[in-house]
């Protein structure tokens, strides 16, 4: 009987091995730069990062937020997102599914250097927030004259 | 504000011999909801960020529920993306509804991307609690 168990597990760990080989080979192709402050895939909020020359757009993906409870905060060029979801499901009722991020977060960003931390705008609509930072005077592109 | 939104429903096609329309590929989002059930109806909460009540399209067809909704972020010129966590622009999630549900009086409503969906059950096969009158 202990032949029996003992061939059972190594069936297992042999699988496993296998299978963390692949999972390997599939994300040895793919460089690994990650910023010190990244946060891993999948965390909540979802952010959309864009630039234009004269300024930086940063969208933070939340449903049902309480602007009031938001703080948005930017030193430098580091913005940092915190804010709490609250995604309650009433007392006796028979729950199906909970899958809605329900709790306090906080995403932290770097931004292109150039952004002027005097010049933040933001507003939230439709469950998105939208942060507006422009970008310093000096180093926008200038359109050279020629004579 | 909260929006009320019209819940639309999908009559019965005629089936036409014809070419068929090819598959477009879509991929869309697939928003995390919370459900539950409590004695009147089910309740559905859906995360739809960047969907306004005009781009939400809730539809019933049969006793299937759809819903669908496009995301739109205000864009500006010689925007580029730096890093996006959201790459696709639609939502999309269905449910197969059961027969006690009236979806005839499905109410949805859409504030700050937060859709909640109450589907009633039907009045008389809502429980119903029966009174024991003490013989005297």
């Amino acid at each position: 009987m202990l032949d029996v168990i003992s061939h059972i597990e190594q069936d297992l760990f042999s699988r496993f091995a296998r299978m963390q080989e692949e999972m390997e080979r599939f994300f040895a192709g793919v460089p690994e730069v990650a910023g010190i402050r990244s946060a891993a895939v999948g965390t909540y909020p979802a952010v959309n990062i864009a630039a234009s020359p004269e300024q930086v757009d940063v969208f933070v993906f939340a449903s049902g937020l309480d602007p009031e409870k938001l703080e948005v905060s930017l030193q430098q060029n580091l913005l940092t997102i915190a804010g709490e979801r609250r995604a309650e499901v009433p007392e006796g009722a028979q729950v199906y599914r909970r899958e809605r991020f329900n709790g306090s977060f906080r995403r932290v960003m770097t931004l292109p250097e150039d952004v002027d931390p005097d010049q933040v705008e933001a507003n939230y609509k439709d469950g998105v927030l939208h942060v507006v930072v422009k970008r310093r005077e000096e180093s926008r592109p200038r359109k050279i004259e020629i004579h | 504000m909260t929006q009320s939104k019209e819940v639309s429903k999908v009559e019965n096609r005629e089936v036409q011999a014809q070419q068929p329309e090819p598959r477009r590929r879509d991929v869309w989002l697939r928003p995390p909801v919370d459900i539950w059930e409590d004695d009147k109806g089910i309740t559905v909460k859906a995360d739809l960020p960047g969907v306004s009540p005009e781009r939400l399209d809730i539809e019933v067809d049969g006793n299937n529920l759809v819903i669908e909704g496009e995301v739109e972020v205000p864009m500006s010129e010689g925007m580029e993306a730096l890093y996006a966590d959201v790459n696709v622009t639609r939502f999309r999630r269905s449910f197969t509804l059961s027969s006690e549900l009236e979806t005839d009086n499905i109410d949805a409503q859409l504030k700050n991307g937060e859709l909640t969906l109450r589907l009633p059950k039907k009045a008389e096969l809502q429980p119903r609690k029966i009174e024991v009158k003490v013989a005297a």
